[in-house]
């Protein structure tokens, strides 16, 4: 098989992935297309591997660790959602922007010293 | 002990009596007062010794190297002949009477120990001055003294009044000594050393290059110590400080420290006749200025301020016209008499609760209250008016003698000008001195009106002191024969051409002004200004603060009363509203300098406050509006972070294989 398939397969899995992550508003879904994301990187391993006849097959092997390693990070960020949408009753991403500073607040100075630098 | 010994021990005294009162006076109230008194009575004793053993002999001139300098070095140096001698004990003996009369004066004064601390360590830089003979260690004692100086005239820091004179009284002699401090260097720098001895060994073999540029020099800082024209107008304002005070520091020794110094250098000044008509022009003006100044002032104690500054005029002319021996004469015996005015005013102040002789004059009894004062102070006015045979005849017609023999020219090298200057302004000066004394003399003791209250008898301490006083202020005349053998072997007795028109002029003074009295005093009862607000029984130091934080509000001005019964008033004639206030000096000194100051003060506010704070401000401006801006990009999405994040690796990768693959850049 020609090595073209796996590796368009994967580029159009990572850019599924790639436009879950950045567009869905569900933060489940998000997981979800890292997931697609980390298999798209998957496959890419596997196929160079076959390709490349490693003989200590190091692509698989690494295939492995990024397997464990996603299942991990996965029951993570299912744990942390979670707990988001206990704490809020929504567990949309587009709303959890407590750690942006608020409008306004920041601005500090009662009065913007506008004329400064014309009098200068 | 050898002379050395004692003569140095004669300034250390009251400096660790100072140090000692500075340092146990919170902790050890009951040493306070020995310690005042018997340091400055043991240097008093000292100096006598000093005296004794000097005899009038040749000078003895012993130095210590202090510091090399680089080029010229500072000595730690000991001069001592007849004047340092003589006037050591001057120092010495009015010190001790100012520490004795202040332990009763003051008794219940809080401040008592650092004033009485303030005043040995002022003691102890006057004896520095009177016997170093080095120009450096007489500066630090000359600086000493006037700090000294600022500290007790602000005494009574709760007036306004003192508050105001202690800060005029140090930065006018500050502006003196700036020019004071050049012309040491400039003098050390032509002689090659800050010794006295040195520096007149160079003048004698005419090795100074600008005489007439140090000599004027030198005389700006003599004229703000010793309070003469232009920089006269601290001394009367520095009354506001406490009595003793005013009798050792502005009569007796810290004013005379700028005509000892000018008497030390004479031939400095001797070497350059513009410098001698510019010193006689000046005694001049200040000895008539003051005479007419002190015949309209209503407070006793700005009479005698003035009557202080017109003889200290006596004292430069006398030097103007080349002759230290009678100068240095009138400084000793105006200092014993002025210092026995100064405490006997005192004592009238707190016997009359008053300080303003327009209340006084409508007092009747004063004299019988207070005999002691009374028969002193008359006596010390008599001294002052120069009538013989008390000592400030012999002094003046010694001066009036000295400056008649340079304007007839018999005196080698001083300008005839400088002597006819000296003479004329000497004998109307007189001729006013006697005016005020007897104005003063009538006015607070023949007063008539109420009786004076009775605050029962004054303290021993002070009445003895005036005793003391009283000694030399009839006697110090008699030595008149014995002094020139101290000083430079001019004669010092009066010549009859002098005393004749000296004591002549100081009848028709006294005369005039008792006619004039006669004549005004039956207005006294139909204008009642005399208004007493302290209390009865305050004791002497808060009956003066009380008296003079009142003048001003009870009489509208701290100088003058509107008083018709005035005979001064009558003797001036228009000119009485503007001696009254100093002939407006301090008006011209407001307009020449006070203002521009503050005008200047607004500018550098103006600027730094609108022009460097804007900077200041623009500086802070300019990051805050940038921080701004960058904050928009936060919106707290996610997604956009990552978004961002991924356009930025996209530039870079595609940037990084466009550099690899050589065709970028």
């Amino acid at each position: 098989m020609h090595l073209v398939y796996p590796a368009v397969l994967a580029v159009l899995l990572f850019c599924t992935g790639l436009y879950g992550v950045l567009a869905r508003r569900n933060a489940i879904l998000v997981l979800m297309s890292v997931e697609l994301m980390l298999n798209a990187v998957n496959l890419n391993l596997v196929a160079f591997d076959v390709w490349l006849r490693d003989t200590l097959h190091t692509g698989q092997a690494l295939t492995l660790f990024t397997i464990a390693i996603a299942a991990a990070e996965i029951g993570i960020g299912l744990a942390i959602v979670l707990l988001v949408y206990r704490n809020r009753g929504s567990s949309d991403i587009d709303r959890l922007r407590d750690l942006a500073e608020q409008a306004g607040a920041g601005d500090g100075d009662p009065q913007p010293d506008t004329t400064a630098e014309a009098a200068a | 002990m050898t002379l050395t010994t004692t003569a140095v021990l004669v300034p250390l005294l009251p400096f660790l009596g100072a140090a000692a009162g500075l340092l146990l006076g919170r902790r050890a109230p009951g040493f306070v007062r020995p310690l005042a008194v018997l340091p400055t009575l043991a240097a008093a004793a000292l100096a006598v010794t000093v005296a004794i053993g000097q005899g009038g002999g040749p000078a003895t001139d012993i130095a210590t190297r202090l510091t090399p300098t680089g080029s010229i070095p500072i000595d730690l140096a000991l001069h001592i002949d007849g004047f340092a001698a003589l006037l050591a004990v001057l120092v010495g003996i009015v010190a001790s009477c100012v520490q004795l009369y202040s332990t009763a004066y003051l008794r219940d004064d809080p401040r008592y120990p650092s004033y009485a601390a303030l005043v040995s360590l002022f003691t102890s830089a006057m004896l520095l001055v009177v016997y170093t003979g080095d120009l450096m260690l007489l500066l630090v004692g000359w600086e000493v003294m006037g700090i000294c100086s600022y500290f007790l005239v602000g005494h009574y820091w709760e007036t306004e009044a003192a508050r105001a004179a202690s800060l005029k009284a140090f930065l006018v002699t500050k502006l003196g000594d700036v020019p004071f401090l050049f012309g040491i260097f400039a003098l050390a720098a032509d002689a090659g050393t800050f010794r006295i001895t040195g520096i007149l060994g160079t003048v004698a073999s005419g090795g100074l290059d600008h005489p007439t540029l140090i000599a004027l020099l030198l005389l700006a800082g003599v004229a703000g110590k010793s309070a003469q024209f232009p920089l006269h107008t601290w001394l009367p304002d520095a009354m506001a400080g406490p009595t003793p005070v005013s009798a050792l520091i502005h009569a007796a020794t810290m004013v005379a420290a700028g005509i000892y110094v000018v008497a030390r250098l004479l031939p400095v000044f001797a070497a350059s006749a513009a410098a001698l008509v510019v010193m006689a022009v000046m005694a001049a003006i200040t000895m008539v200025g003051s005479g007419l100044a002190a015949l309209a002032q209503d407070d006793i104690k700005r009479v005698l301020a003035y009557s202080t500054v017109g003889q200290l005029g006596y004292m430069l002319g006398a030097l103007a016209v080349g002759d230290r021996g009678a100068a240095v004469f009138h400084l000793i015996s105006h200092g014993a008499f002025k210092a026995l005015l100064f405490l006997g005013a005192g004592v009238i102040i707190h016997a009359a609760g008053t300080n303003s002789l327009a209340a006084m004059s409508r007092m009747s009894g004063l004299a019988r209250r207070i005999p002691d004062a009374y028969w002193t102070v008359t006596v010390g006015l008599l001294a002052l008016a120069a009538i013989p045979p008390f000592a400030g005849f012999f002094s003046k017609e010694a001066v009036l003698g000295a400056a008649e023999h340079a304007a007839t020219g018999a005196a080698h090298g001083i300008p005839g000008a400088a002597g006819w200057t000296v003479l004329v302004s000497g004998l109307l000066t007189a001729l006013l001195t006697a005016a005020y004394a007897t104005r003063l003399w009538l006015l607070a003791f023949k007063g008539t009106g109420v009786e004076a209250p009775d605050h029962g008898p004054q303290p021993v301490a002070m009445n003895a002191v005036l005793w003391v006083l009283f000694l030399p202020t009839v006697a110090l005349g008699l030595a008149a024969p014995l002094l020139p053998g101290w000083f430079d072997g001019r004669s010092l007795a009066p010549t009859l051409t002098t005393s004749v028109l000296g004591t002549g002029v100081a009848l028709v003074g006294g005369l005039v002004t008792y006619a004039a009295w006669r004549h005004t005093t039956a207005l006294a009862a139909r204008t009642p200004i005399g208004v007493v607000v302290t209390d009865p029984d305050a004791p002497p130091g808060l009956a003066e603060e009380t008296a003079i934080a009142t003048h001003a509000p009870v009489y509208g001005s701290i100088a003058g009363a509107p008083d018709p019964a005035d005979p001064g008033r009558l003797l001036l004639g228009p000119l009485q509203p503007h001696a009254a206030v100093g002939f407006h000096l301090d008006a011209v000194y407001s307009a020449l300098f006070v203002r521009p100051v503050r005008a200047a003060a607004s500018l550098v506010r103006f600027l730094d406050r609108e022009v460097v704070d804007t900077y200041v401000r623009g500086a802070a401006a300019t990051p805050r509006w940038l921080g701004a801006a960058v904050r928009r990009a936060q919106t707290g999405n996610v997604q956009t972070y990552l978004g961002a994040l991924l356009a930025g690796s996209l530039v870079l990768a595609v940037a990084a294989v466009l550099v690899a693959t050589g065709t970028g850049a």
